[in-house]
């Protein structure tokens, strides 16, 4: 884990991540506060604040005595928050480093174009699912 | 009524522990200090501490050599006896008190053995001290570390010695366990071990465990608390999470930098300055305000939390220094020792 952010906040980001690829399906479990202590080797309490800030979202729930679960429409929720962030996160540091090398509008508009049309076209994998 | 409930209920195969909550009231702490001070001769060791240390949680004690670690650690267990104040463990006092020593194991560095004796002698003896032992354990930890059952405490090399050390320290599962600086001639690999089998047994049996280091970030996410120890006393005592907000990283031109340091009156706070051309980057041994903050981006600048390791650093560089030079503090240590 590294500095830059609080580590509960990578553990949940690291779920969320994990449910919007589909390695755990709504419905299904996702580890234990205890392995995933284990697995990212930090304090358990700093695992379970990952996993509640993930249940204050309603991401996941808690089924007593099993453990915790993706809750329907988990996806949906994390899609709208990424969409929501994506200026912030991606689009703002791109039209900073366009600034920075001298790109034009038309030069990063047509590179990042060119980029969506090859992953579209090229790459089935992301038409799938 | 007792305590057994949980909120998470007797069936529950793991711990979902409820997040950073402190310990609740009825919950008595594990250790209590008060008004602690201890002098070897003109040297003050410990200075007016005082501590309450909440059950079932990761504690870590950070400080530099000579901070007085180990005099604290060792005025826990009754071995080395406070000039004034009082010391409280799992609710009694450990002084020549078998109640609460037989709940509470010290795992010192360069422990030293009897030279006939051999590791299963150790364990042995572990054993019937500690009611909670978990003899598998001990087997598996002496598997993990490679250790000969048979082998001579004498012949150990000194990661080994020290990893016997650490087999006891786990192994006996005692309610308050402490380890103080267990990490001579351990490698990387070794103390990854001790790190993966601590997490791992403290998930399943929460205890409360002390651990003193100076290798702060590699032990820093496996913390719930963080004891900062500065020249005899407690500087900092707090969550893991909120101590890294104690201080901040702020980079760019140099006049900016100044700039902000000036308008948030943190001048006085750089405990580290590093320049590179018309660029400086400073660490602020403060919290970042809201106001620091919409500050600095107005003016461009980087700001960036920083590693548990720089907080302490910066607090250390900081503090003011006591009116006497400190250079017995490592002689006060090894006072403590015997």
């Amino acid at each position: 884990m590294d500095d830059s952010k609080p580590i509960f906040q990578q553990v949940a980001e690291r779920i969320s991540s994990d449910i919007l690829a589909g390695t755990y399906g709504e419905e299904e479990q996702v580890p234990s506060t205890n392995e995933i202590a284990l697995f990212h080797r930090i304090n358990p309490a700093t695992a379970g604040k990952g996993i509640n800030t993930l249940v204050a979202r309603g991401i996941l729930y808690k089924r007593r005595g099993i453990g915790m679960f993706v809750a329907t429409g988990a996806r949906e929720i994390l899609l709208r928050e990424r969409q929501d962030q994506f200026v912030n996160d991606y689009v703002d540091p791109l039209v900073t480093e366009a600034r920075a090398i001298g790109f034009t509008a038309e030069d990063a508009l047509r590179v990042v174009g060119r980029r969506l049309g090859a992953v579209a076209a090229g790459d089935p994998r992301k038409e799938q699912s | 009524m007792t305590a057994a409930t949980t909120p998470w209920g007797g069936a529950s195969p793991g711990r979902e522990a409820v997040a950073e909550a402190p310990a609740s009231p009825e919950e008595a702490p594990a250790v209590v200090v008060r008004g602690l001070n201890r002098r070897f001769g003109r040297v003050e060791a410990l200075r007016d501490i005082h501590l309450e240390l909440a059950p079932n949680r990761i504690h870590g004690l950070v400080g530099r050599n000579g901070a007085g670690k180990t005099t604290l650690l060792s005025t826990l267990v009754g071995q080395v006896i406070p000039s004034s104040g009082s010391v409280e463990v799992l609710g009694g006092r450990s002084l020549e008190n078998p109640a609460v020593l037989s709940r509470t194991v010290y795992v010192r560095d360069h422990q030293c053995y009897p030279d006939d004796m051999r590791v299963h002698h150790v364990l042995g003896i572990a054993r019937r001290a500690y009611p909670r032992w978990d003899e598998g354990l001990a087997r598996r930890l002496t598997e993990d570390f490679r250790l000969s059952p048979r082998a001579r405490t004498k012949k150990l090399s000194t990661g080994q010695r020290t990893s016997l050390g650490i087999i006891v320290g786990l192994a006996s599962r005692a309610e308050l366990t402490i380890f103080d600086e267990p990490y001579s001639g351990l490698d990387p690999v070794a103390r990854g071990v001790f790190y993966d089998r601590l997490l791992e047994d403290f998930a399943e049996h929460p205890r409360t465990v002390i651990i003193s280091t100076h290798l702060v970030d590699e032990i820093a996410d496996l913390l719930n608390d963080v004891i900062l120890l500065d020249d005899g006393a407690v500087t900092l005592h707090e969550s893991q999470e909120r101590a890294r907000d104690r201080a901040y990283r702020l980079a760019g031109p140099v006049h900016d930098v100044e700039r902000l340091l000036e308008r948030t009156g943190s001048t006085g706070r750089v405990s580290r300055r590093q320049s590179v051309g018309s660029m400086t980057m400073v660490v602020v041994a403060a919290p970042l305000d809201a106001e620091a903050e919409a500050a600095a981006r107005e003016l461009g600048l980087e700001v960036e939390p920083v590693s548990l390791q720089e907080v302490v650093a910066a607090m250390g560089t900081l503090s003011p220094l006591g009116s006497s030079p400190r250079d017995t503090g490592d002689a006060a240590q090894e006072g403590a020792q015997r």
